[in-house]
């Protein structure tokens, strides 16, 4: 997909994630929305993959570790033909495929998340059976800020390193705000990139809401270099919707029918 | 007789199905000596992994290698590779169906001198609530070997324990076990059903011949070795012809085989199902202070059983 094209995807992506979660009543829509740019230029540029054969072997894994905001991959996996955009209003119902956190049974979703620090192993274990195997495929762990409170994540970040685990990227969705309040006042993480950098890996800046930008990011990771990979995205979370924007109240709260139209409106106007 | 440890006879059979099968991955937490899988890992390094002293880590690797089609063996002492990562093998494994094989060594009371922190005596509680979990308890070195090839051959998540001291070797060297089975591993009437696995079946069997030559009661014990599935038509003709049915573990009382007789029976034939199990947590000692004050010995079966009969 050209630049122009990503970006009415990840508008698509942000109407879905606002309908599908309106429509359940619940879910969470403010940290969808700060992953939607990261995750458009996944699925509409960089990863190679067939979505009428989800399980195809030498497909680009994307590993949805924070779990939660699984709006943000099923709109991405519906608008690319994993299923149809239809189910996404099954979201959260009872008989649905599209579970109230991501399940491995849903087609295009790789791994079963909603405890969060589990998925960067995960894609460790994916990216070691690519290293057996001798593929080339790339592994995507897309990762919470507030999700590195997990002292799991560390672990994961040492093997990754210790295993030369070159075609892992990581990519944190630094939107500053987790469950109950501001990351900063919860567990102040920062300085990120320094703990990276100090674990080994690669360590890559951008603006998580620049689509030109997290493009070139992806396109300029150095395979050459033996060292797992991470992307430090600043985001906002419920970026796109005024009032949702740096909001704590919109983590796992869902727009009301009015402020849908509302949010639907801003969004169709940029 | 000949002895051997149920740790050590898996590792070798794990290092034997590494050659004919290619999938075959193993996962250690600097624990490989102890568990024997170090010969796996000298012989398949690129299909071993050492993540360090960091089980919930160990356990979703795992999960992301039976993802990508591998069969990963998850190794690490019992009492570290149930507890420590519970969450990574209930979201990551149990919910998701992934083909992870658990092999935990040292379990249940008789680590010795360790004490408590080391005795896994709710390990096989916490795998029964893991639903989707197969679980394999066996009672010397060759069925251990079994119980390797069964899990590795069979689709989904298992769990294997394992006990460190080395026991005595009982058992055929090419016994073959069922998903599901049981066996009734001595027999020379019904008065009374001894049912068991792992550690506890030799001493069983100890208790049974001493029953009838001693006692004149007529004893069947039968080798419960898969605790899920569970072979429920064996128990309930347990019940059916026995006074009564003695369930006898190396494992806490609550979430191990007296529970699941009890369980099953509470609903099929209510029946009279007594227990030898741990009840509390214990202490350091040798393997044979520690069962003899225990009664995970076969005096306190035969006792329980002419108490009862």
């Amino acid at each position: 997909m050209n630049i122009d094209a990503i970006k009415d995807l990840a508008k698509n992506m942000r109407i879905d994630i606002l309908n599908m979660t309106s429509n359940a009543n619940s879910g969470h829509p403010g940290g969808s929305l700060s992953s939607t740019d990261i995750v458009s230029v996944l699925y509409g540029s960089i990863m190679n993959y067939d979505s009428s054969n989800p399980k195809w072997e030498d497909r680009d894994r994307f590993i949805l570790s924070k779990a939660h905001a699984c709006p943000v991959l099923y709109a991405a996996l519906a608008e690319t033909g994993f299923f149809e955009k239809s189910e996404l209003m099954t979201f959260r119902k009872l008989n649905s495929r599209l579970q109230g956190h991501a399940h491995i049974k849903t087609p295009g979703v790789e791994m079963s998340g909603g405890s969060l620090g589990q998925g960067l192993s995960f894609g460790v274990g994916v990216s070691l059976a690519a290293k057996i195997d001798k593929k080339n495929y790339k592994t995507y762990v897309l990762l919470g800020d507030g999700e590195l409170n997990e002292g799991q994540i560390w672990e994961a970040i040492m093997s990754a390193k210790k295993y030369e685990l070159d075609k892992l990227v990581a990519i944190v969705d630094r939107n500053g705000i987790q469950n109950d309040r501001f990351t900063h006042q919860v567990m102040d993480m920062s300085p990120i990139i320094d703990k990276w950098s100090a674990f080994g890996w690669e360590t890559y800046s951008v603006d998580g809401h620049n689509t030109e930008d997290i493009e070139n990011v992806f396109k300029s990771l150095n395979y050459e270099n033996s060292n797992p990979k991470v992307i430090i995205a600043d985001t906002v979370k419920g970026k796109g919707v005024s009032f949702m924007e740096n909001n704590p109240d919109f983590h796992g709260k869902t727009a009301d029918p009015t402020q849908l139209i509302e949010a639907i409106n801003e969004i169709n106007s940029k | 007789m000949e002895t051997g440890s149920t740790r050590e006879y898996a590792g070798k059979k794990i290092l034997e199905m590494g050659e004919s099968n290619s999938e075959l991955c193993v996962i250690g937490a600097d624990l490989n000596k102890s568990t024997f899988t170090n010969m796996f890992a000298e012989k398949y390094p690129e299909r071993f992994f050492d993540v360090g002293i960091a089980e919930q880590n160990m356990v979703n690797i795992a999960a992301g290698l039976a993802a990508s089609g591998k069969i990963p063996i998850v190794s690490t002492f019992a009492v570290f590779g149930s507890t420590r990562p519970m969450d990574q093998l209930r979201v990551g494994v149990s919910q998701s169906n992934l083909n992870v094989k658990v092999i935990l060594t040292h379990a249940g009371l008789i680590t010795g001198e360790d004490g408590i922190s080391a005795q896994s005596l709710e390990d096989i509680s916490l795998f029964l609530s893991l639903n989707s979990f197969s679980i394999l308890v066996p009672s010397d070195a060759h069925e251990a070997q079994a119980a390797v090839e069964l899990a590795v051959n069979t689709e989904g998540p298992f769990y294997v324990r394992l006990s460190r001291p080395a026991l005595p070797i009982f058992n055929d060297k090419n016994i073959s076990l069922k998903h599901g089975g049981s066996k009734t591993v001595y027999e020379t009437g019904s008065d009374v059903s001894i049912l068991t696995y792992g550690y506890m079946v030799y001493p069983a069997i100890e208790a049974a011949k001493e029953l009838k030559e001693v006692h004149g009661i007529n004893a069947r014990v039968v080798n419960m070795y898969s605790l899920r599935p569970l072979d429920e038509d064996t128990i309930l003709k347990c019940s059916q012809d026995s006074k009564f049915i003695l369930t006898v573990e190396e494992h806490f009382k609550y979430g191990g085989l007296h529970s699941l007789v009890s369980q099953y029976l509470s609903q099929h034939n209510p029946s009279k199902v007594l227990s030898i199990s741990m009840t509390d947590y214990a202490e350091s000692g040798t393997t044979e202070e520690l069962v003899n004050k225990y009664g995970l010995n076969s005096a306190n079966i035969v006792k329980t059983t002419l108490g009862n009969i």
